[in-house]
């Protein structure tokens, strides 16, 4: 199967889709890249041009922009937090043997197979609403005020509804890792004297540790485009408390129909992402040895 | 230190009781293995001993004192498991030092103990690398150290060597008797393999069904076995057992001779027979003989010369007969 003939035909077959791929990915780049240093805006068409790194200027001096940047990492870390040490508890619940076991890890994983959009607009209108919300009933229930989550913590309430989404796929992947773990090595230490406590600690937490990575990178790849929940709850606001940066680019190239300054911070956005991507890659690449 | 004491236990698990009300004595310093067939409850009566498992009924005393409902850690037990169960994310030191640290021992008792552990086990070299670098029996080792530095009343070993090769699984055995006669602590043992009893063993219980058998010294348990169950067990290859009128002549319902105790002659003898199968050892020679009352296995010299198809006379020795009543029970 390696002789020149087979090997030069196999490149040859692969070819095609190894091209399409790369244009697919190399032309958009390349495009933003490309627009990035133009000046292009819809509401001036006529003045058009090259203006080298003054799109990156105005974008990075936009007083908005380290806000979104600061929201970003809150939503992405808190969500992150949330998901990890929930999913865990979740798992370790689920884990036991109770009745109704298989409806029970159903109705955990619903959330998953809700699209964003709905989630977020379900969150908005049946939960965080301060009139017809549920918690505004149960806080007038025990005669407190109803609490405005969207509009005095935003981004919070962003951040909870989308760890909510995100809940049931860290606990899945940590409850079938939980599943993994050798139980003579939980009883091994229940004989060398480890409390409940301590085996979690010990035992559980560093089995677990590999696969909580795991959920980590993919759910930082996605947290990090997060758009829809922002866009039908708060439109980024209020001012811009809940902004992030994917909603900022989206805010200047949409909503001011400044498409280089949109493509500049796009690219800004590649580039911060390449940099989380690095770190996460240097944290996963220790962890995924052995 | 060291005196387990079972009392009536019990275990149920659901409606289907495993472990009839059982009663054993585990004396101090002792080396008593568990053997039976597989599923017939010694891993179960292990687990009992050590606390993993929640007696149905009855009591188990720990060097006099009640032990039934303490938590396994508070029994002064150790136990080595089937996978060795160490600690995959910790270097071997972690591993041995586990236990010391749940106890809250200071640094320099732990350094110390894990040192001579280290020493006793030949581990010292390895006591940074992690279980996933070692060999089967380097684990094997690591875990029993992790049992040694806790200085346990008894040790509890649940088919330790059933994952290890056959050469190793004789190196180890040596190991592990050698360890007791060092440390003279108390060692339960479970084991599927009649081999690793008779070669270990102080004290042999035979289980079957969740029912003891025989209780015994290895050789007792080969010279006089109680019953047909225990004969065959013990003893490789297994004794022959024969029916039948040619039972009845030894006024017994079923008689067993052991391969060893069978003569055999290429002219003469009390049983004739054709071999089926010769299997030439150098030191001896398996046969495996059809005779009129089936099967007999025969344990002859190395230099008996007879192959497939060869007449055979058989003479069993007659001082070594074992006969059984219709119960399988020893007359």
């Amino acid at each position: 199967m390696s002789t020149h003939a087979s090997r030069a035909a196999a490149r040859l077959m692969i070819s095609p889709s190894v091209i399409l791929l790369f244009l697919w990915m190399a032309v958009p780049l390349g495009m933003t890249l490309w627009f990035s240093f133009q000046r292009y805006n819809l509401l001036m068409p006529g003045q058009t041009g090259f203006v080298g790194f003054q799109n990156y200027e105005y974008f990075l001096t936009d007083p908005a922009f380290f806000t979104a940047l600061w929201n970003t990492l809150f939503l992405v870390g808190g969500v992150l937090l949330i998901t990890i040490i929930g999913g865990m508890l979740l798992a370790l619940l689920l884990d036991q043997a109770i009745f109704g076991q298989g409806i029970v890890r159903v109705l955990v994983i619903a959330p998953f197979f809700v699209m964003p959009t709905v989630s977020a607009l379900v969150w908005k209108n049946f939960f965080f609403n301060p009139v017809s919300g549920i918690f505004a009933y149960i806080a007038n229930f025990f005669g407190f005020p109803a609490y405005d989550f969207l509009a005095q913590a935003p981004l919070l309430s962003i951040t909870l509804i989308v760890a909510w989404q995100w809940l049931p796929f860290a606990t899945l992947i940590l409850l079938t890792a939980l599943q993994s773990l050798d139980s003579e090595q939980l009883e091994a230490a229940e004989m060398d004297g480890a409390s409940i406590f301590s085996r979690f600690i010990y035992i559980m937490v560093p089995h677990l540790s590999r696969a909580a990575t795991v959920v980590i990178l993919i759910q930082t790849i996605f947290l990090l485009s997060t758009f829809a929940e922002i866009l039908v709850t708060t439109n980024g606001g209020p001012g811009n408390a809940s902004t992030t940066l994917t909603y900022l680019v989206y805010v200047q190239s949409l909503l001011q129909f400044d498409v280089g300054g949109g493509a500049a911070g796009g690219i800004v956005a590649v580039i911060l992402a390449n940099i989380v991507a690095i770190f996460l890659m240097r944290m996963i690449g220790k962890n995924l040895e052995t | 230190m060291g005196q387990i004491e079972l009392k009536g236990v019990t275990k149920s698990f659901g409606d289907v009781q495993v472990i009839p009300p059982l009663d054993l004595h585990i004396g101090e310093g002792e080396f008593v293995v568990f053997v039976g067939p597989s599923g017939c409850g010694k891993s179960t009566l292990l687990r009992l001993i050590a606390g993993l498992e929640d007696v149905s009924g009855g009591h188990i005393e720990i060097d006099g004192k009640d032990a039934t409902d303490l938590p396994p850690a508070k029994r002064s037990l150790a136990m080595v498991f089937q996978s060795y169960a160490l600690y995959p994310h910790m270097s071997v030191r972690k591993n041995i030092a586990f236990p010391l640290k749940m106890a809250k021992a200071d640094q320099a008792t732990i350094d110390a103990k894990i040192e001579n552990a280290a020493r006793i086990l030949n581990l010292s070299d390895y006591l940074h690398r992690r279980p996933g670098q070692l060999s089967g029996g380097q684990r094997q080792r690591v875990a029993i150290g992790r049992a040694i530095v806790r200085e346990p009343a008894a040790f509890l070993f649940d088919e330790p060597l059933s994952n290890l090769d056959a050469a190793l699984r004789v190196n180890m055995r040596l190991e592990i008797s050698e360890l007791h006669q060092k440390l003279k602590t108390t060692m339960v043992y479970v084991t599927h393999d009649q081999v690793e009893a008779m070669t270990m063993a102080d004290k042999i219980v035979v289980l079957h069904a969740g029912v003891i058998e025989q209780v015994g010294s290895p050789l007792e348990l080969y010279r006089s076995p109680r019953n047909k169950f225990v004969a065959g067990f013990i003893g490789s290859p297994k004794m022959n057992f024969v029916e039948g009128a040619e039972a009845a002549k030894h006024n017994a319902h079923t008689i067993g001779i052991r391969p060893e105790h069978i003569n055999v002659s290429a002219t003469e003898g009390a049983w004739k027979g054709t071999v089926g199968v010769s299997e030439h050892l150098g030191s001896d020679t398996f046969l495996h003989v059809d005779t009129e009352f089936g099967l007999i296995n025969v344990r002859g010299g190395g230099e008996i010369d007879l192959h497939a198809g060869d007449d055979v006379w058989l003479s069993p020795d007659l001082s070594q007969l074992h006969k059984f009543d219709a119960a399988g029970l020893a007359i």
